[in-house]
């Protein structure tokens, strides 16, 4: 511990009064109490403090001469997220005049639209997800399904906006 | 025991001084969590912020750029700023008012400005203030650093989908493709079990 050495001055005249000797040895533990505190709470805020990201890349926009990409419905994998917290799926592309492809429910759930797009992706290794999200959804699911993108590791997938022939199959669908 | 204590000083003065406390928030934004382990560069980043009120707000953390940005936007809209607004705006860490209103909202003091409820920087087709926002940003920060800043939109949980897509089509709109969700971390789970 720290000490201070005090000298003694032996000098002048005998004092009539010897100061009494107090001991120089300081009582730390409030102060190293205070330290660790300090130290705790920096530790903590720093570590915290930067918020973590999401890559996103979205699709360069196309000029206007370039053909559109064609994509084959076989490789098709559309899921639609739609108002308070439901969600929908379904193989395939919805076209005019083809047979509807059939609209399945399912949830954020670990054992739901995670376990789909597994399986799907181990049947096509080439599946192209669309994310369509209804005007009536929030960003946390938006977020929820990028994320669950990024988890099941897919290749390909695009945020694309919701048609009026997706809102009229969830409709007809009554699901 | 004093070479514990030595080590805790030393670890406290460590951590005090490479600590940057977070700047006040204008607007409150709960944000979703993500297994992402991404983490948010230290400098040079613009915030865009969308609340679950659809309000658009806009912020950039260097404050060089930030004046140069200012200055820009205001001369595009016909607005000027003192040498005090404008250093308050350089503190600011984001903002949610008009450009018009903007040189007002600036000549309050703190805590007025915290009362005010600010109505979101208006970000449609008429009067598009948002974008020019962020081009300038992007402008004044490759003639600081070099290199456009690094986008960051902040939305809260449960903002819409409609409104940040318009934000997301504007950035796309200006060939800005590539941007980050800021997400809260959230362990990420074995796939494939």
């Amino acid at each position: 511990m720290a000490e201070i050495q005090q000298q003694d001055k032996g000098g002048g005249k005998g004092g009539k009064k010897r100061a009494k000797k107090m001991s120089t040895k300081i009582d730390m533990t409030p102060m190293v109490d205070l330290a660790f505190l300090l130290l705790t709470f920096f530790m903590l805020t720093t570590t915290f403090a930067k918020p973590t990201v999401m890559q996103m890349t979205m699709p360069v926009k196309p000029k206007p001469d370039d053909p559109p990409q064609e994509l084959p419905a076989s490789n098709a994998f559309t899921i639609i997220m739609d108002e308070n917290n439901k969600i929908y799926y379904y193989e395939g592309l919805l076209k005019e005049g083809e047979a509807k492809p059939e609209l399945m429910p399912t949830s954020y759930a670990a054992d739901g639209i995670r376990k789909v797009l597994l399986e799907r992706k181990r049947r096509d290794p080439k599946t192209v997800v669309l994310i369509k999200a209804a005007d009536k959804s929030n960003y946390k699911n938006m977020v929820d399904i990028l994320d669950e993108m990024n988890i099941t590791d897919q290749k390909k997938y695009a945020l694309v906006d919701i048609s009026k022939a997706d809102e009229d199959l969830i409709k007809t669908s009554g699901k | 025991m004093t070479p514990m204590v030595d080590l805790a000083f030393l670890l406290v003065t460590f951590f005090m001084l490479t600590t940057k406390f977070a700047p006040e928030e204008a607007v409150v934004v709960d944000t979703p969590s993500s297994t992402s382990e991404l983490r948010l560069p230290e400098s040079n980043v613009i915030t865009i912020s969308v609340d679950k009120d659809k309000r658009v707000f806009f912020g950039m953390d260097d404050a060089k750029p930030k004046l140069a940005m200012l200055s820009r936007v205001g001369a595009k809209y016909g607005v000027s700023f003192s040498a005090a607004q404008a250093k308050t705006f350089s503190n600011l860490s984001s903002f949610g008012v008009p450009v018009q209103q903007l040189p007002d909202f600036l000549s309050r003091d703190n805590e007025q400005r915290k009362t005010i409820k600010q109505p979101g920087i208006p970000a449609d087709s008429l009067n598009n203030q948002f974008i020019d926002w962020v081009v300038e940003a992007q402008a004044a920060s490759r003639t600081a650093f070099g290199k456009p800043a690094y986008i960051a939109i902040k939305g809260d949980g449960l903002a819409d989908v409609p409104t940040v897509k318009k934000v997301i089509k504007l950035l796309q709109e200006k060939n800005i493709n590539r941007f980050n969700l800021i997400t809260d971390l959230e362990t990420k789970p074995v796939a494939g079990k």
